[in-house]
């Protein structure tokens, strides 16, 4: 079944209730199977330049690299190996240009953002991460954490120092240790999974994990389910019912049928 | 900065700066707070801080360690706690400067290593490499009061059936959230929310009824005694006193 028929796909994104600016950017392409989002950083309104330079070059790149043409002649293990090249490599440019952009632009001096880039295809999933945006996924009702954050409160739990009960405890909870545009080289953490049919993917930036516990995520999207719009608006209100202390986005992804190659 | 504020008797003995990863305290002279007392064993804790953090360890001591009263063997340290040693106390203290406004103090923080390829890297690093913040970007502050879990609602309320099989049953809406319906043909969502309860249409053709009048897309705040119609059964909202 072609994508676009196979996966619904929906977004959405709030200021929250204490910020001006949404420094959040998420850019869809259903029909390429592409999600991708980004959390921005840095003064003024940088954060917001680097996180859509960050989706859009990467949405585009992808787009032009990642075709029909090139996959027809590829069987599934090529085409998993060429999802996780061509995402690198995607990555790796926009983090190029933000970088070069924060160094020649005095304004966007600084900046950088997270990123979460998803490709579906063939019943895979690719996922690629910087930073403490995440990707979960809801499967038989159960919500699981896919990508690991890359944060000193993720590196203080793995090293046994915090349990991860008491992360919302902590005082790090705004320190990322890998980000895209803020070294001249940097690379995104890469993975591949099997995709069945009624998984449920989420996309997020901190705004909504930080505020808004697990189960409460998964009882959401467990009983909204049918109706991904609802269930995205909400998960922003609890996360804006919590405090709203910082921007909140979503991308829901939902695999309807399977889209294999045969 | 945090420090650890070291008592006998309600009298103040010293104050330790907690400026490096990691802090002894016990009997013996070779620790980094010695406290001298019977009741203290050699190596008594270890406070380990990373940035902003800071965990208290017991090291198996004889008499333990207490935080607040309570027998703990480690313990996330926040500001107030008082650690009970023998007869020695030590208060956390952590010293914020000026009142940031929290827009300010929450924003993300890149922490860069001097090899920035050496990803996955042990958090003991940030020891050795003290993270680079942006000019643009200020010092980190502990996490505001604001990221408290949110205020929760102090009135109750409940769904008593009036029809159907399951008619006369009371279903406490104590939940943030509860559906009800019938999956693929009518399903409506009651949230719980701070300012209220509120009812939305979740799936299937036909909307709900809120006293006779279809509930369409929106969601709708609901008052006490209000009657609703789910996938053909009906029941009334109340709140309970």
């Amino acid at each position: 079944m072609a994508l676009i028929d196979a996966l619904q796909m929906i977004s959405l994104s709030d200021p929250g209730m204490v910020r001006d600016l949404n420094e959040d950017s998420i850019e869809l392409r259903p029909e390429l199977g592409i999600a991708v989002l980004a959390d921005g950083m840095g003064g003024y309104n940088a954060g917001e330049v680097a996180s859509g330079m960050a989706v859009s070059l990467v949405a585009a790149g992808l787009a032009q690299f990642w075709n029909a043409a090139t996959l027809q002649t590829l069987d599934r293990k090529a085409a998993i190996l060429l999802s996780q090249t061509v995402l690198q490599q995607q990555v790796q440019a926009a983090n190029a240009a933000i970088f070069s952009k924060a160094q020649n632009d005095a304004e966007c001096q600084g900046m950088g953002t997270t990123l979460v880039v998803c490709l579906f295809y063939d019943d895979f999933i690719t996922v690629g991460h910087a930073g403490d945006s995440r990707l979960y996924r809801l499967r038989n009702d159960v919500l699981e954490q896919i990508t690991r954050d890359h944060s000193l409160l993720q590196e203080q739990i793995d090293s046994g120092m915090l349990r991860k009960e008491d992360a919302h405890l902590s005082n790090n909870r705004n320190f990322v240790t890998r980000a895209i545009g803020v070294d001249p080289v940097e690379e995104a953490e890469i993975h591949t999974y099997e995709v069945l049919e009624g998984d449920l993917y989420m996309i997020c930036t901190d705004g909504l994990f930080g505020l808004v516990a697990d189960d409460e995520i998964q009882m959401t999207l467990g009983a909204l389910k049918a109706n991904l719009d609802l269930a995205a608006q909400q998960l922003i209100q609890a996360a804006n019912d919590a405090g709203g202390t910082d921007n909140v986005s979503v991308i829901l992804v939902r695999a309807i049928k399977s889209f294999a190659v045969k | 900065m945090s420090k650890l504020i070291l008592s006998f008797e309600g009298t103040m003995l010293k104050t330790v700066d907690l400026n490096k990863e990691r802090i002894t305290i016990g009997r013996r002279p070779d620790n980094d707070i010695q406290v001298d007392n019977l009741a203290v064993s050699g190596l008594h804790a270890t406070v380990t801080t990373v940035l902003n953090d800071s965990v208290i360890e017991d090291q198996n001591s004889t008499n333990g360690t207490l935080i607040n009263g309570e027998l703990t063997q480690k313990h996330l340290l926040k500001h107030g706690d008082i650690i009970e040693i023998g007869k020695h106390t030590l208060r956390y203290v952590v010293e914020t400067a000026t009142a940031t406004p929290y827009q300010e103090f929450a924003k993300t923080m890149v922490i860069r290593r001097p090899d920035a390829a050496a990803h996955g890297a042990h958090a003991a690093h940030a020891e050795h490499a003290p993270p680079l913040t942006h000019a643009a970007v200020p010092a980190p502050r502990p996490a505001p009061a604001a990221a408290a879990p949110a205020p929760v609602l102090s009135r109750e309320a409940a769904l008593k059936i009036l029809t159907g099989s399951a008619a006369g049953r009371i279903l406490d809406l104590n939940k943030s959230l509860t559906t009800i319906g019938k999956a693929g043909v009518q399903v409506a969502v009651f949230t719980r929310r701070p300012v209220g309860f509120f009812v939305t249409h979740v799936e299937g053709d036909v909307f709900p009824l809120i006293n006779g009048e279809s509930l369409g897309t929106q969601a709708r705040q609901l008052n006490d005694q209000d009657t609703i119609e789910i996938a053909g059964t009906k029941m009334i909202f109340i709140y309970k006193t």
